[in-house]
């Protein structure tokens, strides 16, 4: 099988282009939520998580594509994937914080503390089976969970700029906490609407 | 047929390298060695590392309070690091002031030993222990407050300063529920050290009065640690004024027993606050306290008397009853008991009187 290369790295470029902004997989696909609601309190503690995102989401897809192609393709069990994809995450994520965690105390601060946040969050189990779905290459899976983990990383950035002024603000009893965020979150969906057409 | 086992074989043997590759790496990379915890620089304590401070030192049996039991929630496991500690992480900061951080104060739960680490914790946790207990007796004191009798185990010994607490450890006794520990004063005698007594009363929708109040039942076993706390009589003889309703007689009861045991002959007053006549409880026990105590008295204040109640007292706040006889506040110290709001009140109240802040102990609900 002949691979074009340069074919490749641009179909990954658009693809990771299209994850951040045009299908984000937070405000297109509402995955990843949880931590979306609950740590964007603060931008500092966002940015922590954005990374982890996204080296996680990268490298956990990466090693998916090849668990998915050259294990249960080669045996016929790709309807293990769910299960699959789920044990290499944790396993994964587990590995890299103790790595983390012995040998650099600084990175372990700002990023190490929340790997476990998002071993079995539902937008990296999500990216992993998307990429299954749409049938990338490999190079196009490394776009894509970039990409995705990217636009992951903006939307709770906004939300955590957008919620530091909301403390300043009068929020009815009712709505204060979750609640106004998922507004804001519906809102910031229905504005990101605004990038579908950017890609043909 | 083949296709299962296969699925089987593949899936499991995935599992396996991965389950080993974690234990592998944990040995080798996870691997701290032998730190040393020290303790006031007194008592060192040798680990191996790689856990948190706190799972260290519950194994020591030294008892740090937490609510949370490790997950960084409650934000009760503050100590001080004096060295060792590494970095302050970001699931620290938010319980912690900006005097706390400069101080090094750390969340002992979200502290991992690494290396030798040198801390310190008050003096007085160190007699803090695990009790395992028998409920021996639930009195109904009035509609919503009871008095639970705990038997320690195995002739089994707590030792406290009368005014301390204890935390009660409330088991999961609804689905989606969690282990809580709650505090409560000691109400016992103090000479009888293996039973712990206290007086509880209902919160609606509280985690541990309910399971107090609807499903521990007389011979249950329950868990308890402690003593904690440092509001004690002091050991002077300026004559005492008790101040606290409600479930805050607990400890002011403690005190009475101890004055009673010592044959304390300082003059004490107890100001007693109820909404209605009902409220009251324990009558009896203090006017015995009155028969048997040099020079007590018991004032029983309530806020507003049902007409067939025929309430002869004093009626009114607790606070306005003190302010009406309390001649000679100066040279008396008060001993408050109960909400932040009662004790703010009394506090004003007392230093209005002329007391000074430093005479005025309390206990506060918080």
């Amino acid at each position: 099988m002949e691979i074009d290369i340069s074919a490749q790295m641009w179909a990954a470029m658009v693809t990771c282009f299209s994850a951040v902004f045009t299908s984000n997989i937070l405000l297109t696909y509402f995955l990843g939520m949880c931590p979306f609601t609950s740590v964007s309190r603060e931008v500092k503690t966002s940015i922590g998580l954005g990374f982890a995102v996204i080296f996680v989401m990268t490298s956990t897809m990466a090693i998916n594509w090849f668990a998915y192609h050259y294990v249960l393709v080669h045996f016929g069990l790709e309807f293990f994937r769910f299960i699959l994809f789920i044990i290499i995450i944790a396993a994964f994520v587990q590995f890299v914080e103790m790595v983390i965690d012995r040998y650099s105390p600084r990175l372990y601060q700002n990023l190490g503390i929340f790997l476990p946040l998002i071993t079995v969050n539902c937008a990296i189990l999500g990216a992993s089976l998307f990429m299954v779905i749409r049938d990338y290459t490999f190079i196009v899976t490394v776009g894509y969970g970039f990409g995705s983990a990217v636009g992951w990383t903006l939307a709770i950035l906004a939300m955590a700029g957008i919620r530091q002024r909301l403390t300043l603000s009068r929020v009815p009893p009712g709505l204060q906490g979750p609640g106004i965020t998922l507004i804001i979150a519906g809102l910031m969906a229905l504005a990101f609407i605004g990038f579908t057409g950017v890609l043909q | 047929m083949s296709s299962v086992i296969i699925s089987i074989l593949v899936i499991s043997s995935i599992g396996a390298f991965l389950a080993l590759l974690l234990v592998v790496s944990e040995k080798f990379i996870a691997n701290y060695g032998e730190c040393t915890i020290d303790i006031n620089g007194k008592k060192q304590i040798q680990v191996q590392g790689g856990q948190s401070l706190l799972s260290y030192l519950t194994q020591e049996e030294i008892f740090i309070p937490s609510a949370c039991g490790g997950r960084g929630t409650c934000g009760y496991c503050k100590l001080k690091v004096k060295e060792g500690g590494g970095l302050l992480l970001p699931t620290e900061t938010p319980f912690l002031t900006d005097t706390e951080q400069k101080d090094n104060i750390r969340l002992s739960c979200q502290v991992k030993v690494r290396n030798d680490i040198f801390i310190e914790i008050p003096e007085e946790l160190f007699s803090v222990r695990q009790f395992t207990c028998l409920c021996s007796e639930i009195v109904d004191l009035t509609y919503d407050i009871k008095l639970f009798r705990f038997k320690i185990n195995d002739s089994d010994q707590i030792d406290y300063v009368p005014g301390q607490y204890i935390q009660l450890f409330t088991p999961i006794y609804f689905k989606g529920g969690e282990e809580v520990y709650r505090a409560y004063s000691i109400a016992s005698d103090p000479v009888d050290k293996n039973i712990i007594e206290l007086i509880i009363r209902l919160v609606p929708g509280g985690i541990c009065t309910t399971y107090c109040f609807e499903h521990l039942k007389v011979g249950d076993e329950v868990k308890l640690n402690g003593p904690y706390g440092d509001f004690k009589l002091s050991d002077t003889d300026a004559p005492i004024i008790f101040i606290a309703g409600g479930s805050g007689m607990a400890p002011i009861r403690c005190i009475l027993n101890q004055m009673r045991n010592t044959n304390n002959k300082r003059k004490a007053t107890y100001y007693f606050g109820a909404n209605r006549v009902k409220e009251l409880f324990m009558l009896d026990e203090m006017a015995q306290y009155e028969k048997d105590l040099e020079d007590f008295r018991f004032v029983g204040v309530v806020a507003s008397p049902d007409e067939d109640e025929q309430w002869q007292g004093h009626t009114g706040l607790v606070t306005e009853a003190v302010e009406k006889e309390l001649k000679n506040a100066d040279q008396c110290e008060a001993y408050l008991c109960g909400s932040p709001g009662m004790i703010e009140a009394s506090r004003k109240v007392l230093t209005k009187l002329g007391m000074s802040e430093d005479k005025i102990y309390y206990d506060s609900f918080g």
